[in-house]
């Protein structure tokens, strides 16, 4: 049993052909080759698999790829404009906000949303926001440093 | 994950008839409950019916002092609705506080009340509010949706069209989250309605939502955290596991129940 998926990700359309079971993820990662969606749990606790669809964070892992049919996707490669990272990924960087880096594409694909939704966060609207995002090593102290430095860059800008 | 055939339900009457013919087939709303439920592979269902391409099943619309939701509603539309925040600001803030923000875009409030989770958010909105459930089939009071633990009023084929809420005069709602999941270890939703005065209680009782009779005649003649200060529910019937005691939910419902009312003013 297949399916056909069409859906436009980081700007390229695709088409697709998986099982109804395949996951939204394993469309991204296996079919298409983008690893830089992770997987870090099965109980959709985790947010390492978090991507924009539609313009919205999600978790990857929690959606099947046919419910994407027509869905326009952004993962972490889709952010940097050619060699330009996008403010969020240079925030992490300048920052520390990242050890081993597992959690951090869905870490900066659910920070950027966030500030799609409110530029001027505070330090406790952050927390609260990263409540669907796992970090196992820094603590999360450069994580919100670098999510409020992104915010006052982008509002100097 | 088991394989199955995938289909988006033309209409609510179709996807109700495809679920009639076939047992093993199951409806998919957020998916925020039953995927990973798929992928711990603790179902194996023959076919998965999408409602999501359903419009009708989602939305807001506020009259005559009525907040009806349809059943495919996001819980971060109804956070961020002007209306719901306006007419029960209890409500937006329960939505608000479910899950995490992505949770929050994909779960909806039918997928939410049809899974009966006993430490989900929502029940307790609707048991505390008093709220109708409509499926395709007839209404639902909300006192009679809940049956247990996982279990509600729907008959097989039966799908939840939307939930209307009567506002009140007051209410507020308080949960003490599991620091993991943000499910409720206790929530208790405290509200003064044309009808009288109800508290429900989630994610402390063994078969799911209840309303605390003691609590609510308390708070008819007083309505205040003092009122309930006083009232404790007994343990018997409570949940235990690695997360609380029973001993301790039930000290968290009358600490919930007083927090409840004080923020309903
Ligand atoms: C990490 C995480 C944290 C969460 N935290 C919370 C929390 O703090 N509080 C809380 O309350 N919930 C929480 N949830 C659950 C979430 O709120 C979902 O909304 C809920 O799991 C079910 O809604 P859904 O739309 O995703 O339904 P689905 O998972 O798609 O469906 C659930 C069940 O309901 C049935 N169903 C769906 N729609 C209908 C309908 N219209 N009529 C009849 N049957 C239907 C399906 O067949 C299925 O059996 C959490 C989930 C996750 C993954
Ligand atoms: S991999 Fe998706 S939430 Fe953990
Ligand atoms: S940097 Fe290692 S998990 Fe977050």
């Amino acid at each position: 049993m297949a399916v056909t998926v069409n859906l436009t990700v980081n700007g390229a359309q695709h088409t697709v052909e998986c099982e109804e079971r395949t996951l939204l993820v394993q469309l991204l990662r296996e079919h298409l080759g983008l690893t830089g969606t992770h997987v870090g749990c099965d109980t959709s606790q985790c947010g390492a698999c978090v991507v924009h669809v539609d313009g919205e964070s999600l978790k990857s892992c929690t959606m099947l790829a046919a419910q994407a049919e027509g869905a326009n996707i952004t993962t972490i490669e889709g952010l940097a404009n050619g060699d330009e990272l996008h403010p969020m990924q240079q925030a992490f960087h300048e920052n520390h906000g990242l050890q081993c880096g597992f959690c951090t594409p869905g870490m900066i694909m659910s920070s950027v949303d966030l500030l799609k939704n409110n530029p001027t966060p505070s330090e406790q609207e952050i927390r609260h926001w990263l409540e669907g995002n796992i970090c196992r090593c820094t603590g999360y102290h450069n994580i919100v440093k670098s999510i409020q430095a992104c915010a006052d860059k982008m509002k100097a800008a | 994950m088991y394989s199955f055939e995938y289909e988006k339900a033309g209409s609510v009457d179709a996807a109700s008839q495809a679920i009639k013919s076939d047992d093993e087939a199951k409806l998919l709303a957020g998916g925020m409950t039953y995927i990973p439920t798929l992928k711990q592979r603790l179902a194996s269902p023959t076919k998965v019916i999408d409602l999501a391409g359903l419009g009708d099943l989602s939305g807001i619309s506020v009259s005559g002092g009525t907040v009806t939701i349809g059943a495919m509603t996001r819980h971060a539309a109804v956070a961020n609705s002007a209306e719901v925040q306006s007419a029960i600001p209890a409500l937006a803030k329960l939505a608000g506080g479910i899950g995490d923000p992505q949770v929050r875009n994909r779960g909806t409030i039918g997928g939410s009340i049809s899974n009966n989770d006993p430490a989900a958010d929502y029940p307790a909105a609707l048991v505390g509010l008093g709220a109708t459930v409509k499926t395709n089939e007839r209404e639902i009071a909300a006192d009679d949706f809940f049956t247990g633990q996982f279990e509600t009023a729907l008959n097989e084929g039966e799908i939840v069209t939307s939930v209307s809420f009567p506002v009140p005069e007051k209410a507020g709602y308080m949960k003490f989250p599991n620091p993991a999941s943000r499910y409720a270890i206790v929530g208790v939703f405290a509200a003064k309605t044309g009808d009288g005065t109800r508290v429900a209680v989630t994610g402390a009782g063994e078969a799911g939502v209840f309303r605390v009779a003691e609590m609510e005649s308390a708070l008819g003649s007083n309505w205040s955290a003092d009122a309930v200060a006083g009232v404790s529910v007994g343990q018997g019937d409570l949940n235990s596991d690695i997360h609380a005691s029973a001993e301790y939910r039930a000290h968290l419902v009358t600490v919930m129940a007083k927090r409840a009312v004080a923020e309903a003013g």
